[in-house]
């Protein structure tokens, strides 16, 4: 009679019958499939440097920093400031209308509302953030814009200041969501202490909670910011493509983002300096968010309050 | 009211602080004051914020109620069977809806593998390190590039490198890699929220790793990686920006038979008619009417996921 293998070396088989296999496979797979995400990232930088490195070795630095930009005229140029300077406005009225509503619909969320009410508001205000831009910027162009010609009549049919409403609103949810997190991680006993030494609820918020928070608040408007600097179909579709170089926020203003979706989708021939300036403007704009959003991360951790 | 006679009834408090305050017994009475002024300030307060908070609902509300409206009229069987037409009458989704759903079948795969997988490794296998950490960064810093960076991303990469131009797997492709990070992060949660003591349960019955992993971790992490793909799908079939920057025409007359045809999408017809409603009015109600078909598909989807998360998410 052959030996018959006692449990333990059963067991000893199985594992390594099993290794054979799929666990000597997958492990590589999967650490394959994660690095898909870095190279990425990789290839972002690269077809953004790459490409933008083409556009500034054949247009002059000066060129670059002026306000002069028409890129399909007789006599091209490619000055940046007016699209940096329509991104300013946009995200400055944006951040206008998203600061003040986020913060005090994070406010009533986490201090006034009870829980029920908290129920419903919630979901709702999650709804707005999943809404596509593309519907807000139709509801900005065909809505908020010809109610806005009422109040203020020299308005133009593209402007700045309906999209840049718009956008706040569409912000609204990101700032509260992430400033209520932050209120509510601010300890429970902190809040009934400071009630039982007769605070209302007011001074509660404006005293002991957003002082503790400010860390998570602040960094919720730069992730704000960053938003709104990245947003694309709302001013492409409401604040129009002018490429002028203008602080009246009545008329049309592009940005970045607008300028790289008309240029697509005009007729940017491949290999020309147009073409090269997109991946210059994008480059541009990766490092603007990055900047944002790494601001946010140090400021959440650097201001933190542990307790 | 109450407060006033409770108060005044207590006549040590009241002699203690008068004594202290002010010898001519007004003391008192201007604290009320300052109680009633701060108590006043609270509930207004606390109305200016409720009402702050319902801006944006009502917000929500108009957008929703214009659009409907302008959409009247427009939306009927006619509107999704029908193919695009320069005459707004006659003019109809099928190509765009068609589109949409190709996109899609490129989409939901390529998330899939790439998401799950992802997220198996930086939970199941990296070792808590360097590497892991440097994967879990970069993904958070994905998450929040625009849009339309990963249009350029996918214009350079796919569309001339490779060459596919504007064709459905560039476009599905590039919009795989912008949703990405959602279904990383959401099944990162999921396979997190399974509890350890399965896993070595697993274990002790004599299975490895990988077949652990496989039939016992994913099967208990499933609707939460159904809910993080729904939601990352929904916003693929939202996005516009990647595919104008890609190059994705309008006025496409022919319906997309493969993967490596060109093609529109619903977001784009929304675009093109939202700009083209200078030169022609009604293409206003046709963008409004293709809004509707698409918010109406989010909503379903997002319904899903919120069904899926309620209904089959064990709790430990």
């Amino acid at each position: 009679m052959g030996s018959m293998p006692n449990v333990r070396e059963m067991i000893q088989l199985n594992i390594s019958k099993n290794k054979n296999t799929s666990d000597k496979i997958m492990p590589k797979f999967l650490f394959v499939t994660a690095s898909i995400s870095i190279l990425t990232t990789v290839g972002i930088i690269l077809t953004l440097v790459i490409d933008a490195a083409k556009f500034f070795s054949s247009v002059p630095l000066a060129e670059v920093f002026s306000t002069n930009l028409s890129p399909l005229g007789a006599n091209p140029s490619f000055g940046i400031l007016p699209l940096i300077n329509g991104t300013i406005f946009t995200t400055l009225i944006a951040m206008l209308v998203a600061i003040p509503f986020g913060l005090s619909s994070a406010i009533y969320l986490s201090q006034f509302a009870s829980e029920s009410k908290r129920k419903i508001l919630k979901p709702m205000m999650e709804v707005l953030a999943g809404i596509p831009t593309i519907v807000y910027g139709f509801f900005a162009y065909s809505f908020v814009t010809p109610l806005l010609m009422k109040i203020i009549p020299s308005l133009e049919a593209k402007n700045v200041i309906s999209p840049g409403i718009v956008m706040g609103i569409m912000i609204i949810p990101l700032v509260a969501s992430l400033s209520e997190d932050a209120m509510n991680a601010v300890p429970e006993s902190m809040k009934e202490g400071a009630l039982g030494l007769g605070s209302t609820r007011l001074e509660v918020a404006f005293k002991v909670v957003i002082p503790a928070a400010i860390s998570g608040i602040m960094a919720s408007f730069v992730l704000g910011i960053s938003r709104a600097i990245g947003e694309t179909m709302i001013v492409a579709i409401a604040s129009g493509s002018s490429k002028a170089f203008t602080f009246d926020i009545t008329r049309s203003m592009q940005t970045m983002t607008a300028y790289i979706v008309e240029f697509t989708s005009g007729d940017a021939g491949s290999g020309t300096v147009g073409y090269y300036s997109l991946y210059a403007v994008g480059l541009l704009l990766f490092l603007f968010t990055l900047i944002m959003n790494l601001l946010a991360q140090y400021i959440s951790k650097k201001y933190r309050e542990e307790y | 009211m109450n407060l006033d006679v409770q108060i005044k009834n207590t006549a040590p408090l009241k002699n203690n602080l008068t004594l202290k305050t002010n010898p001519d017994n007004k003391g008192f009475e201007i604290n009320m004051k300052k109680m009633k002024h701060r108590i006043a300030l609270d509930k207004v307060s606390k109305f200016i914020f409720s009402l702050s908070t319902l801006v944006s609902l009502v917000v929500l509300g108009i957008l929703i109620y214009r659009i409907s409206v302008q959409s009247i009229g427009w939306l009927d069987m006619d509107f999704l069977t029908s193919n695009l037409s320069i005459f707004p009458e006659k003019a109809g989704i099928k190509g765009a809806i068609l589109g949409t759903l190709y996109l899609m079948s490129i989409v939901i795969p390529v998330v899939c593998i790439l998401g799950v997988s992802t997220a198996i490794y930086l939970e199941e296998y990296a070792n808590k390190g360097k590497i892991q950490s440097f994967i879990k960064v970069n993904i958070s810093n994905l998450a929040s590039v625009p849009s339309v960076i990963f249009g350029l991303l996918g214009l350079a990469v796919f569309g001339r490198i490779f060459s596919l131009g504007s064709s459905i797997l560039a476009g599905g492709l590039t919009m795989s890699l912008l949703v990405l990070p959602v279904v990383v992060v959401a099944s990162q949660e999921a396979l997190r929220a399974v509890p350890g003591y399965l896993r070595e349960a697993s274990y002790a019955m004599g299975a490895s790793k990988w077949t652990t992993t496989w039939k016992v971790v994913l099967p208990v992490a499933v609707p939460g990686i159904l809910t993080g793909v729904i939601l990352s799908v929904s916003r693929a079939i939202g996005e516009t920006a990647p595919l104008v920057v890609l190059g994705v025409p309008t006025l496409i007359m022919k319906l997309p038979t493969s993967i490596m045809d060109d093609f529109t999408a619903m977001p784009i017809q929304i675009y093109y008619w939202t700009l083209d409603t200078v030169l022609t009015k009604e293409y206003a109600n046709l963008a409004a009417a293709t809004i509707v078909v698409l918010l109406l598909v989010l909503f379903i989807m997002n319904f899903t996921a919120i069904l899926i998360r309620n209904k089959f998410q064990r709790k430990f």
